[in-house]
């Protein structure tokens, strides 16, 4: 029902007394009741960037291989082989909180959609997770169902799941993340843009039929949660993958065609943004007619037409002798094809319904003068650097190592691998947990895609640069450790209340972190998102600058994983301190969460990598894996579970305590086996690179310095206790 | 053997399947859209793997009732060749081509995982590069791949020779005497759950699917 509109309305819609006064402005009357649904959603936090704009500035996007940076529905880079990747990283953190399955499947589908909208074929998606304490009632429900949904999506629309990450901490309880990415190719000449042209162009809907599901969805995700959270059920959209799964094969059918002016799925916001963004960024106009939307409910209002967010739906220009051309592709397939509209020259957008002008808003000023917030910052004070030696050691390595792997934030993942597709398309190289980034192949072409994500969340929080870009580094790290060339990432920024200091401080200095971070290791941003108001009665998330890394790999036969082949010598690359603060050792053994997180040099890393790889790509590395949560000791491990090889550990240095030089975090460090140690250590010391033999592979037990042994079973039954024995344990009644 | 590959809508692991099939072959697999009713020339029928339909309904069971299968029908009973891996079984087993039924997996999760098949019989078209009792690594991807069939059908099954591919160590989704993969009697119409398609290449993690496709090439 249409309600009058005045400030208070505005206020519930949520935008402040200042941008409605700009709404009247604007309009220089009073605004219709869908004019201001219309402006409060393209102007909520979510779809106008208004508290983060001036901060994503600062954000590197260029490098000669960059073909479309931010500012599209994903980023595009030249892979080789005229080919182009696409992919970007998406949240749907509120959906996933108030409805796990359908928010968790929901941010599946869009991210896929911002991808085949530009012309791409979809060939892998990864997802960065972030879970309450395993310990709270609701954090289990959770996993089950983001888990179930990321899977029941992906599975159904044939997309590889290759990869991703889970952290759990008490701060995401009431705000867990859920950060989507999808990988897609096109190539570079077929790239579809969402620039509207074409005076008179018809503007076509297809897809699903519109209903009256997660109407202001984008304005929820704009504010914090409270109590009462559930009752915003009714917002989350509800996904349909097999009608996702035709809309890629029809679209992609009809990209193969002339026909296509500019496409634009439509996402949050739905209809409202993805026509004012295509007509805004042709500067032409756009008049629609409602009464052609496919609707699924009858009776619907132009406010929920223009405000639904209900999935799989796609707007496009086309060229207006290509219609039945169009037309018949979208039958085939199925699915709804519908002239809603054309491009006008009048600059405004105007929408009809049932023989009246509903909104007719002028779309300069509605995107142009979006709020633009320098909000006040405060910096995090930093936090002392902890003195390993004065850390005691109360379990030991065997003990220590064991504690450690089975702990939520380390231990296997494979129940949750498990229930994703990660082979169909026949091109996954490297399944999760095999290496430390998926490698995907490119269909009948040698070249490969390598992919990750990453973020060490309680560096952030500590020290919000260093963990800026920290995360920027480790992605660059892990892509360096399969053998690919970094070339690029997208950010999903997930942060508390900007309009608290403290946090837009976190938000600020994270930028400026990774900035520095892309800028040393040429590894720009192309792509991202940014989701605010992860609160939930004052209490806000850990700041997670989540980083999806993409990098490319020549000839897929080169690249190596991090399972530990016989008879090798194992080396570490990096120089290690022993920096325990912030680590997890310290964490799950001392139960402290305090210190200065492991400082990045961006030069050290940058040469300890580019020297990696080069010795990955001349085949002198068997094994790599680089050196992250847990430190050295655990990445051994790791390396040993993998392929179910064992290695004997060499005696560490004197001058570095016991458990802080296993254990700790150092950053820019390497795990490699290689057959012959002092050989390459001396190129690497040629190269300034530092290396350190620290063991040999082989057998089936885990050999520590201190000369505990563990077998392999043994870890591996540590390794992988939690997941199932959590989630199965009571699950079945 | 000419080969063509039956695309229902929602079915995503058809160009899978037509690597393999090229790759043993050397020649690229007819596609065939549901809607078509003519299957003249093709030695093999392939239905890969999916979610035909979105499998709101009962798996493959919107899928078997599509304008093609009366064409497979027929190609069945002129003595053709037919392949149905995962949906493609699924689609079998509810079109009457195959007997039993896919039910949810007995964890009632997703599985995405290796896993060993034991060869029950390797003197059928599409086992013969294959040995009697030899073991091969393929890839599962399913929610429901729990066969099912009456205590009389199984024995049937098995005492005519019919069982064709059974899960080796775990039975990880309950499939009645660990059957996963079954053939018509005349040994010429095979469904199975695993994608052998998806291990033909040493970079993908190996070739234990390619003597399938191998003998069908060869066949």
């Amino acid at each position: 029902m249409e309600r009058d509109v005045n400030q208070a309305l505005a206020r519930e819609f949520g935008l402040n007394a200042e941008e409605y006064n700009r709404v009247l402005e604007i309009m220089g009357r009073t605004p219709s009741f869908t004019e201001l649904g219309v402006f409060s959603v393209m102007w909520s936090e979510h779809c106008s960037y208004k508290s983060s704009r001036v901060w994503l500035k600062q954000l590197p996007t260029k490098a000669p291989w960059v073909i479309h940076g931010p500012g599209e529905n994903a980023g595009v880079v030249a892979i080789g082989d005229g080919l182009a990747a696409i992919f970007k990283m998406e949240s749907h953190n509120h959906p996933s909180f108030i409805e796990p399955y359908q928010g968790a499947a929901t941010g599946v589908g869009g991210i896929l959609r911002d991808v085949f909208t530009m012309g791409a074929r979809p060939i892998a998606n990864l997802n960065a997770l972030r879970f309450g304490s395993p310990d709270n009632a609701r954090t289990r429900r959770i996993v089950d169902g983001v888990v179930r949904g990321i899977g029941g999506y992906g599975n159904c629309v044939g997309v590889p799941t290759v990869g991703g990450e889970i952290n759990f901490h008490p701060a995401y309880d009431g705000n867990p993340l859920v950060n989507a990415m999808t990988v897609g190719i096109a190539p570079t000449d077929r790239i579809f843009l969402s620039a509207a042209a074409g005076i008179g162009n018809p503007v076509v809907y297809v897809g699903s039929k519109t209903g009256r599901d997660g109407i202001h969805g984008a304005t929820m995700a704009s504010a914090e949660f409270d109590a009462n959270s559930e009752e915003k059920r009714p917002t989350v959209q509800v996904g349909d993958p097999f009608t996702e799964k035709l809309l890629i094969e029809a679209c992609l059918e009809l990209m193969a065609t002339d026909a296509i002016v500019a496409i634009q799925d439509m996402g949050a916001a739905g209809l409202t943004s993805s026509s004012v963004e295509m007509a805004g960024k042709g500067g032409v106009g756009i008049e629609l007619n409602l009464d052609n939307v496919p609707a699924r409910e009858t009776g619907m209002t132009a406010y929920e037409f223009m405000l639904s967010e209900s999935q799989e739906r796609m707007l496009m220009v086309l060229k207006p002798e290509r219609e039945a051309v169009a037309r018949a592709i979208f039958e085939k397939w199925d699915l709804d094809f519908s002239i809603i509209g054309y491009i006008t020259d009048t600059g405004r957008i105007t929408v009809r319904h049932q023989g009246e002008i509903k909104a007719d808003i002028p779309l300069a000023p509605l995107n142009d003068q979006a709020p633009l917030y320098t909000r006040p910052t405060v910096e995090t004070p930093k936090q002392e650097q902890l003195n390993a030696a004065r850390i005691e050691d109360r379990l030991g390595l065997t003990a220590g190592l064991r504690k450690l792997l089975a702990c939520p934030d380390l231990c296997s993942r494979a129940w949750v691998w498990d229930q994703y597709d990660s082979t169909v398309g026949g091109q996954t190289v490297k399944r999760p947990g095999a290496a430390d980034a998926a490698v995907v192949k490119l269909e009948g072409l040698k070249r490969a895609l390598a992919l990750t994500t990453d973020c060490t969340p309680r560096y952030c929080l500590a020290d919000p640069e260093m963990g800026g870009m920290q995360a920027v580094a480790e992605a660059w790290r892990n892509l360096t450790a399969v053998g690919a060339r970094p070339l690029a990432i997208t950010d999903n920024m997930n942060f508390g209340n900007p309009e608290k200091p403290e946090i837009m401080g976190q938000f600020a200095a994270a930028i400026r972190g990774m900035a520095a971070a892309c800028e040393a290791l040429d590894f720009p941003v192309v792509s991202g998102n940014v989701s605010l108001y992860n609160e939930t009665e004052g209490k806000g998330i850990l700041p997670t600058p989540a980083i999806g890394g993409l990098g490319v790999l020549e000839d897929a036969a080169q690249a190596v994983g991090y399972g530990l082949p016989s008879w090798l010598d194992i080396v570490v690359i990096g120089k290690t301190q022993g920096w325990l603060g912030q680590s997890l050792w310290l964490r799950e053994i001392n139960g402290r969460e305090d210190g200065a997180p492991p400082p990045v040099d961006l030069a050290v890393e940058r040469a300890n990598g580019d020297f990696v790889r080069s010795r990955i790509l001349s085949g002198e590395i068997r094994a790599c894996h680089d050196v992250s949560d847990g430190g050295l000791l655990v990445a051994v491990a790791e390396m040993a579970m993998a392929s179910g090889v064992g290695a004997r550990l060499s005696a560490h240095p004197r001058d570095v305590p016991g458990h802080a030089y296993w254990f700790g975090e150092d950053q820019g460090r390497y795990v490699v086996a290689v057959p012959d140690a002092a050989s390459f250590i001396r190129t690497s010391e040629a190269a300034g690179v530092p290396a350190v033999r620290i063991g040999v592979s082989g057998g089936g037990d885990l050999t520590l310095p201190d000369g505990g042994t563990i077998s392999i079973e043994t870890l591996r039954a540590d390794h992988a206790g939690f997941f199932p024995a959590w989630m199965n344990g009571d699950n079945r009644s | 053997m000419k080969a063509g590959i039956v695309v229902f809508p929602g079915i995503n692991r058809e160009r899978d399947m037509a690597i393999a099939l090229e790759q043993s072959s050397g020649e690229k697999p007819r596609m065939i859209w549901h809607k078509e009713t003519d299957l003249s020339g093709l030695d093999l029928v392939v239905i890969p793997g999916g979610f035909s339909f979105g499998d709101y309904l009962r798996c493959g069971a919107m899928a078997a009732r599509s304008p093609v299968m009366a064409a497979i029908h027929a190609h069945a009973t002129r003595g053709g060749y037919i392949l149905g891996v995962c949906n493609g079984f699924q689609i079998l087993t509810e079109a009457g081509l195959l007997p039993g039924a896919l039910l949810r997996n007995a964890a009632l999760r997703f599985l995405s995982m290796d896993c060993q098949l034991t060869v029950e019989r390797a003197d059928t078209v599409f086992t013969k590069r294959y040995q009697k009792g030899q073991t091969f690594r393929s890839v599962m991807a399913h929610g429901d791949g729990n066969f099912f069939a009456d205590d009389a059908t199984l024995d049937r099954l098995e005492g005519e020779g019919l069982v064709a591919f059974r899960y080796a160590g775990e039975n990880l989704n309950g499939s009645a005497r660990a059957i996963a993969g079954v053939y018509s009697p005349n040994l010429r119409v095979l469904g199975l759950m695993p994608h052998p398609e998806d291990l033909v290449d040493p970079l993908m993690g190996g070739t234990d699917g390619k003597p399938l496709f191998d003998a069908l090439a060869a066949a």
